[in-house]
């Protein structure tokens, strides 16, 4: 197989393995993430902190995992010409305004991205209309970034500027 | 804690932390979803076909999980989640992810599992901020409004 098809063979695979994970852990469900981002349900007994574990789990194997190509020497991934990730080291007032804004869009929603899409399909109601603002959102965003700084974005390449959104 | 799964919840975790490491061995690439879809559009050649992939291979797994956590798991329901929110509220609040996500370049999977696993500054401030922000925002709409 040429690397483009193990690249999107292994595509698949981790988008599967990903919705899975979400799935079992129940993160596909708002009512679950709002139970968890309630902490005035703390007194009462009925905080949920079903979602710090799978963080946890998460993170236990991508320290790891995303320290192995160091540890085993790759020069580059099995698949692809380069490990691609941000160069961004700054905590600058974008990072705290766009968290602060995607909080709040989660907290109301009980939604964040990977959830969102996972459910297309899945659940009954209305998500893609989540999904589809979400992509209108980021791409307006996008665009205002860009005219906003264009140093920045016009002087790293294709990939990089992709990958500078963790 | 009535509603807490602990087991069915680390093994998830465990799994979408498995899929960050395929993604980042093979494709060289970190699995934050809001940046998968974000970079989808524009078009780039070559850049947008793992992206498409990945995110279609999203719910698929996710119905596979559905169907098969319930009998792996006791705690796992076997019903479907329930969407209880309006056209116009999922729309509101989908765009306010979709922009947060994108100026903040990242969401719970790239600064939360990726980030806080490369011990990001960053993705440390990232997280606190929007973890605070969401749980501020559920505060006053539950116990509030």
């Amino acid at each position: 197989m040429s690397d483009t098809r193990i690249a999107l063979v292994s595509a698949a695979v981790s988008g599967i393995l990903f919705g899975f994970g979400l799935s079992v852990a129940r993160m596909t469900d708002p009512q679950k993430i709002w139970n968890f981002l309630d902490l005035g349900a703390i007194p009462s007994g009925r905080w949920d902190p079903s979602l710090a574990f799978v963080m946890i789990g998460g993170i236990i194997v991508a320290f790891f995992g995303l320290r192995l190509d160091r540890w085993l020497g790759l020069a580059k991934p099995i698949a692809a010409a380069a490990f691609i990730k941000t160069s961004r080291t700054r905590v600058d007032a974008p990072l705290l305004i766009g968290a602060a804004i995607f909080g709040v869009g989660w907290g109301l929603s009980g939604f964040c991205p990977g959830p969102a899409i996972a459910d297309l399909g899945l659940v009954p109601g209305d998500v893609y209309l989540f999904v589809i603002a979400l992509f209108v959102g980021s791409w307006v965003a996008g665009q205002f970034l860009e005219w906003s700084e264009p140093s920045r974005t016009s002087n790293t390449t294709n990939a990089a500027a992709t990958t500078s959104a963790l | 804690m009535q509603n807490f799964t602990p087991l069915s919840a680390t093994v998830g975790g465990l799994l979408i932390g498995l899929a960050t490491t395929i993604l980042w061995l093979v494709n060289g690439r970190t699995a934050g979803i809001s940046n998968i879809a974000g970079g989808i559009y524009p078009v780039r050649r070559g850049d947008e076909l793992w992206r498409f992939v990945f995110l279609v291979a999203l719910p698929v797994g996710a119905w596979l999980g559905f169907v098969a956590a319930p009998s792996i798991f006791a705690e796992v329901p076997r019903t479907l989640p329930v969407i209880t929110l309006s056209p116009a509220w999922l729309v509101g609040t989908g765009l306010l992810v979709g922009i947060g996500t994108r100026v903040g370049r990242g969401c719970t999977s790239g600064h939360g599992i990726c980030g806080l696993s490369r011990l990001s500054v960053r993705s440390f401030v990232a997280v606190g901020t929007f973890m605070v922000a969401a749980m501020i925002a559920v505060f006053i709409v539950r116990h509030v409004v």
